[in-house]
Parts: C-alpha cells; sequence; structure tokens
C-alpha cells in the first residue's frame, strides 16, 4: 500500500470528506511525527510503536571498493521498535499460518 | 522552540489534524486512529506500507534459531516469527540531521 492507496482507503469510509481532505489530514499526522524527530523528540504510539532518534558518533570508515580511510561524521538515525499490541498481531495463529518458508 | 526530550502522542497528531485540517477534536482523533488501524491491517496481512517522504515499514519472516537466556545461560529455542521493519526515507533522514543549526518547525 502505497500513500495515495492510504487515502483512498480512508477516503472510501468518509464519503463527506473530499480525497484532498484526507490527503491533508494524512500529511498532517505525518509531518508532526516528522517534525518531532527532528526536534529530537520521541513520537509513542501504543499498539503501534515508537519513533526515536538515535545518535551515531563520528568513526573512522573506509572505503569497501579501494581500502581508503574516509572520516563519517556524526549523525542521528530515526529508529522505529514495534509496539508490543502490534508484535501480537504479526504473530497470531491465523497469521502466521502461511509463514514456512 | 526546541522542546528536546518531549514525547509525542495521539493526543498531538490529533492536535496537528485538529489545527491544520480543521475537523473538530473528535473527528481528528478518529482520524489518526483510522489512519494507524489501516496500515495495521495492511501490514498484518503481510503487505508492504510505503508512505512517500516518510519511509516504509515492511512485514519480514524470521525462522527458528537458536537464542540463550542472558542471565542464566540456557539455550532456548525462539520460534519462527514475523517482525515489522521500518526503512525510513532519505528525506526524513535528512530532516534528522539537517537541526544542528537549532531546531526548526515548519
Amino acid at each position: 500500500m502505497i500513500k495515495s492507496e492510504l487515502v483512498q482507503r480512508i477516503a472510501e469510509h468518509n464519503p463527506h470528506l473530499y480525497q484532498r481532505d484526507v490527503e491533508n489530514i494524512v500529511n498532517a499526522i505525518l509531518d508532526e511525527i516528522v517534525a518531532a524527530l527532528a526536534r529530537g523528540d520521541r513520537v509513542e504510539l501504543r499498539g503501534f510503536g515508537a519513533f526515536s532518534v538515535k545518535h551515531r558518533p563520528a568513526r573512522a570508515g573506509r572505503n569497501p571498493r579501494t581500502g581508503e580511510h574516509v572520516p563519517v561524521d556524526q549523525k542521528s538515525v530515526p529508529f522505529f521498535k514495534t509496539g508490543k499490541e502490534m508484535r501480537e498481531r504479526l504473530n497470531r495463529e491465523n497469521a502466521t499460518s502461511e509463514a514456512s518458508a | 522552540m526546541t522542546e528536546t526530550g518531549k514525547t509525542v502522542t495521539r493526543v498531538d497528531l490529533c492536535e496537528a489534524v485538529y489545527k491544520k485540517v480543521g475537523l473538530s477534536r473528535t473527528e481528528s482523533s478518529a482520524f489518526v486512529e483510522l489512519v494507524l488501524k489501516e496500515i495495521t491491517d495492511c501490514l498484518e496481512k503481510g503487505e508492504t506500507v510505503k508512505l512517500s517522504s516518510f519511509g516504509s515499514f515492511m512485514v519480514r519472516k524470521k525462522g527458528q534459531r537458536i537464542g540463550r537466556n542472558p542471565k542464566t545461560g540456557t539455550e532456548v529455542p525462539i520460534s519462527p516469527r514475523r517482525v515489522m521493519v521500518f526503512k525510513p526515507s532519505a528525506i526524513l533522514k535528512q530532516r534528522i540531521n539537517s537541526n544542528g543549526a537549532g531546531a526548526k518547525t515548519d
């Protein structure tokens, strides 16, 4: 599912709204999460999961092709931890029945 | 406004929808739930959810493996399971790293 399909599905349940409005709703939610992470805040959505920012210190990297040393600057990376309820939902018996890989 | 160390929750997302879209607070809150529900339902079916400029959520299948109780050292089998992973988009990663010169809100 991509964002436009998500918008479409929600619009189907809400015929009183324009697709444009639903798009704004989805974007408002995602933008708020991004803005929070950009500030360094955590976003916790019970039952779904939590987004946080992890800091990676600067390190000496290496170009794997040439073996050359390259300095890697410190950076922050977004991190997502799945919520308990979500984890359980992914592993309910009926959900895992076709999980034999 | 730098509010580092804060935790954003559903209430804040609802408030953002309320302010930006102009629905009632009750309706905004229902939409936050609906968006999360649609994403969750999709993932439960094993489908990937791609949200452009944000990132994608994927479900991965893990086979059985032998784990160890870190406290006692006893070996225990870890059952096969499905896990969800989030892959942040390049735009999200960039936004998070552009906060060096003071946090900015749009």
